[in-house]
């Protein structure tokens, strides 16, 4: 059993996913930028009490699971998403689905994924792949991240699906339940709505430990880290957070060039010409958090060390919070 | 855009998005950039600190081989009573070398399974992969 799907390779897995799965009733216009935008998925949080991988926790995008979330209910498409307790429910759940002819998304962890380099193999659940068929024991999976589709046994897929620890998949499946056709202007009013999303996300969260407040406290907070944490173990902390930003799943810049495309993709539907000169200062933001990534190597390769190093890595989160601060403001001021 | 090999550009290249000469956004493919790669080495470095300092605990009789597996799997004592089906307060006991000697064979299985590794391999703390 194979069902009728082209595999295609993106930056982000959820937002890859959300962009497949939507594939045929948006006439393949709901690119990956799109989903990320309209699913709001721009993020950073950090939070000082919990430690992942034994180092600090976070995060520049979203939770997992609302992007496909929210740009589904944004576009009027009724989202079908399930756990399961056992696994042969979750199996055969599935077997049933494709049978349907309904490719499926599953979250799984990307610890026991087999044709994952075992480099990248942490404790991490929120990962998300496509199944669109079996065949004899494999089944074949569309992991977006990966340049070509891939199998797993049915065995390996299950051990993925029921991935332990934080986050864990339980089994979650979930795809679009009807396939109905997105016209341009459903598109557009739901790019408005992940923006308006996005700059409550990133301004609007009390607190000092998300959006842009969150990037600020970050970058004072790693001016403390020398002396709190010595310079190995607060250099171990930069390469997590450097890691976080850049990995695969982000498309550079901690997801900032992903916005970026978005913002310019986004004035085709909205027609507003203030959005392109917006998405320059995401780029400008995701420069800037390249260029602190490279500061902060210098610091976990030894190269740097001095708390005038420390100090100076903290100002460039505070640099960048001030710039992701103006560029959300004038997406807030934006009238439609 | 960066093309330093990384370690998934021996076995994929990834989506990385960046503005042509125009300022308009592309998406292109990278086989890696060394910043991020010598961050993944950080965390790995760590981790081998973490199955060494637990190898030797356990050569000390300090603790059971469980400890060295779980530093080796990545895994906290929650991730390893998930994956073992036992609570976490037993996970805690069978860390003791001495409650650990006494497991039956189907205990062990259990945890064998979780680490995917024999129980043989389990008890004398072997691994077999590079």
């Amino acid at each position: 059993m194979k069902l009728d799907f082209e595999h295609r390779q993106s930056a982000h897995c959820e937002s890859g996913v959300t962009s497949s799965l939507l594939r045929e009733s948006s006439l393949n216009k709901i690119t990956e930028p799109l989903a990320f935008g309209i699913g709001a998925g721009l993020f950073f949080c950090y939070i000082p009490l919990i430690k992942i991988n034994n180092g600090p926790a976070i995060a520049f995008r979203t939770f997992p699971g609302l992007i496909f979330k929210r740009t589904c209910n944004a576009l009027d498409i009724p989202v079908i998403r399930k756990k399961f307790n056992s696994k042969q429910q979750a199996e055969s759940y599935l077997i049933e689905r494709l049978k349907e002819g309904h490719p499926v998304g599953c979250q799984v962890g990307v610890y026991y994924l087999s044709y994952f380099p075992r480099e990248y193999r942490f404790h991490f659940n929120a990962h998300n792949l496509i199944v669109f068929g079996k065949e004899d024991d494999n089944y074949l999976i569309s992991d977006p991240v990966m340049d070509t589709p891939t199998m797993l046994t049915s065995y390996e897929l299950e051990r993925v699906r029921f991935a332990k620890g934080a986050l864990a998949p339980k089994g979650q499946l979930y795809y679009p339940k009807s396939k109905a056709v997105i016209t341009d202007e459903q598109i557009r009013k739901a790019i408005i709505s992940g923006i308006k999303t996005n700059v409550n996300q990133m301004l609007r969260i009390p607190g000092n430990f998300a959006g842009v407040s969150g990037i600020r406290y970050t970058g004072k907070k790693i001016k403390n880290w020398r002396d709190k944490f010595g310079v190995e173990k607060a250099g171990s902390y930069l390469a997590q957070l450097v890691r976080m930003q850049e990995e695969i799943g982000t498309g550079g810049g901690g997801f900032r060039y992903i916005y970026g495309a978005f913002l310019q993709e986004a004035q085709a539907y909205t027609h507003n010409d203030q959005l392109p000169e917006i998405s320059k200062i995401f780029t400008q933001a995701g420069d800037l958090w390249r260029t602190a990534a490279v500061h902060a190597a210098g610091i976990y390769k030894g190269r740097l060390g001095s708390q005038e190093d420390f100090n100076q890595m903290g100002d460039y989160l505070i640099e960048i919070a001030e710039l992701e601060k103006n560029a959300f403001l004038a997406l807030k001021n934006i009238k439609w | 855009m960066p093309q330093d090999m990384g370690a998934l550009g021996k076995i994929t290249k990834e989506v990385c998005y960046a503005t042509d000469s125009s300022g308009k956004y592309v998406t292109e493919l990278s086989s890696g950039w060394d910043i991020k790669s010598g961050a993944l080495d950080v965390a790995w470095k760590d981790v081998e600190e973490r199955v060494a300092k637990a190898k030797q605990k356990v050569l000390d009789g300090e603790a059971s081989p469980l400890l060295f597996f779980m530093e080796y799997r990545l895994m906290d004592i929650e991730i390893l009573a998930g994956y073992s089906g036992f609570w976490q307060w037993q996970v805690k006991r069978h860390l003791k070398p001495d409650v650990f000697k006494k497991l039956s064979d189907k205990r062990l299985q259990k945890y064998a399974d979780a680490f995917n590794v024999k129980v043989e391999d389990l008890k004398t703390m072997t691994v077999h992969e590079a």
